[in-house]
């Protein structure tokens, strides 16, 4: 019997993934390509943020991708001090969501940006970031 | 058909470290509340069990509690909606009860957590969050609420100063609550000295003092039809309403974050089924698994309007003696969180208070209580309604 080859990219997704299989996947080559990606239904032109392979508005799978850009607005974070088992050095770093309009973002925020400088409210937008082992993810940068 | 009542109510006490294996700890519980009930095991038609996955290597343990308790051969069922799934089981056996499929069903809570550490408890607590999308960032549930806590902050002006005196109150009670794990006085100066192990780091603007325990232990709630009720409980505590609702997992689904939407939804549900509204509560608990959690819970269950929390806490109305008594059993603060245990714990407290069997932590002469009851960082809601 044939053994089919599991598509596991999306286990490059974070410190620590804990999703290998999605049907999503081909987010973490726009990650690689320096672009942070959702999903938009194509029948009711819904955007989805984080990308899904499903409109529950439609119970369709018919879906395009769409680049995140522009900015968002901080609606809240905040910066952690302990950590869960396996992001231990990445301490201190911030968690955020970030509200665009149409969807919204959750991620964190760069940890080049002081605690001081935050503000509830601030303009940010999101980039790709390649962690130092290779793993990718998104991250929020001051906006100008 | 007729009413619901509860008819036995038990605990373990909380502790950090259970010494003995789950179905143990089980028999703890399910031994007051039986006691309570003054029933044996041949009058519980059906059982719901209730606990988070993955802290114990045992798989549905609803069939080896079954089998330790002698509830065989009768129906069991296993629940679980995170911290709430005890006041889901009880959703579950109201239903069972009020449909006339079962006359008396024992919902059974339980937590054993110390058989992993506090950072692995958090990985898998983070986990009950959207592990594709978020777990990847480090989350972890302390966390998610400081997000709540910096955006109740930010909207209103509340201050970590009004979340420490939701701590100082806990610890008035949980200091006379011989079920709590954490006894010890808190007193709001250790939140000015950052010395203090209360102002130990973890996710700003919360601090160790702002957060609850890890704790093992279990809670039982007798449920039963009226009739039965009537036949064999001196003062049986009547089920008035009941609200659940859900929100989204990922915080990117969601538009409030100066409150849990889940929370406002299941009490609008409760309140409408009493046919009661937030005045009339006597007596309440909430689900203070963070201090902020406790102030959110003010306002989504309607006694402060948005952004007045702080008000109730400073004002102490929230205290015994209050206009609304919140938590005056320490609350998880005091009492630790064995996951699903809790709302079992929550609904004894209340059972307790309307029965006027509280003891020290008794409020005057109260007819009509509410428990609020969180899963996850307010993707699932319950709010339960009692009276006498």
């Amino acid at each position: 019997m044939a053994t089919k080859e599991l598509d596991t990219r999306f286990s490059k997704f974070g410190t620590v993934s804990f999703t290998a299989i999605t049907k999503v996947n081909d987010f973490i080559d726009h990650l690689s390509d320096g672009r942070v990606t959702g999903t938009r239904c194509t029948d009711c032109g819904t955007h989805f943020f984080p990308p899904r392979s499903n409109c529950f508005k439609c119970l369709a799978s018919n879906m395009a991708w769409f680049d995140v850009t522009g900015t968002g607005k901080l609606v809240t974070y905040s910066r952690l001090q302990y950590a869960p088992v396996g992001f231990e050095k990445d301490l201190p770093y911030c968690i955020a969501l970030l509200d665009y309009g149409d969807y919204k973002v959750f991620g964190r925020i760069s940890s080049s940006i002081a605690e001081a400088d935050i503000q509830v409210g601030m303009p940010m937008k999101a980039v790709v970031n390649r962690l130092d082992d290779g793993q990718l993810n998104y991250v929020f940068e001051k906006a100008a | 058909m007729g009413k619901v009542a509860i008819i036995g109510v038990g605990q373990s006490p909380f502790v950090r470290q259970y010494p003995g294996s789950i179905r143990e700890l089980a028999f703890d519980a399910f031994q007051t509340a039986m006691t309570d009930a003054q029933l044996v095991t041949e009058q519980i038609d059906a059982s719901v069990v209730c606990s988070a996955p993955e802290y114990d290597k045992q798989r549905s343990p609803a069939g080896i509690f079954a089998e330790y308790l002698g509830l065989n051969p009768q129906p069991t069922f296993y629940v679980e909606s995170l911290c709430s799934s005890s006041s889901t089981g009880l959703k579950l056996a109201y239903s069972l009860v009020k449909s006339g499929l079962h006359d008396v069903v024992a919902v059974l809570g339980f937590q054993k957590m110390s058989e992993i550490s506090s950072s692995e408890s958090q990985e898998r607590m983070g986990r009950g969050a959207d592990i594709q999308w978020e777990s990847p960032f480090g989350t972890m549930m302390p966390a998610y609420y400081a997000m709540y806590a910096q955006a109740h902050m930010a909207a209103y002006g509340t201050s970590p100063d009004d979340l420490a005196l939701i701590r100082v109150k806990a610890s008035t009670y949980g200091q006379i609550n011989e079920m709590a794990v954490y006894r010890k006085p808190v007193t709001f100066e250790m939140f000015a000295d950052p010395e203090n192990r209360m102002t130990g780091p973890v996710a700003n603007p919360l601090r160790v003092g702002d957060c609850c325990a890890n704790a093992d232990g279990s809670s039982c709630v007798i449920v039963a039809s009226e009739e039965k009720a009537r036949a064999w409980c001196q003062k049986p505590v009547w089920i008035l309403g009941l609200g659940a609702a859900t929100a989204s997992v990922n915080l990117a689904g969601r538009d409030l974050f100066t409150g849990l939407a889940a929370a406002k939804q299941a009490a609008q549900q409760a309140y409408d089924m009493a046919g009661v509204g937030p005045a009339e509560i006597d007596v309440a608990e909430v689900h203070d698994c963070f201090t902020i959690a406790e102030l959110m819970a003010y306002e989504n269950l309607g006694f402060a309007q948005p952004g007045e929390g702080p008000e109730l806490i400073r004002s102490k109305a929230t205290y015994r003696q209050g206009s609304i008594p919140v938590n005056v059993d320490g609350g998880l603060l005091s009492k630790g969180h064995p996951i699903g245990a809790t709302g079992g714990s929550q609904i004894r407290t209340i059972v307790l208070q309307l029965r006027g069997e509280a003891g020290d932590m008794q409020v005057k002469d109260p007819a009509i209580g509410l428990v609020h009851n969180i899963g996850g960082v307010g993707l699932y809601g319950n709010v339960t309604i009692l009276g006498r």
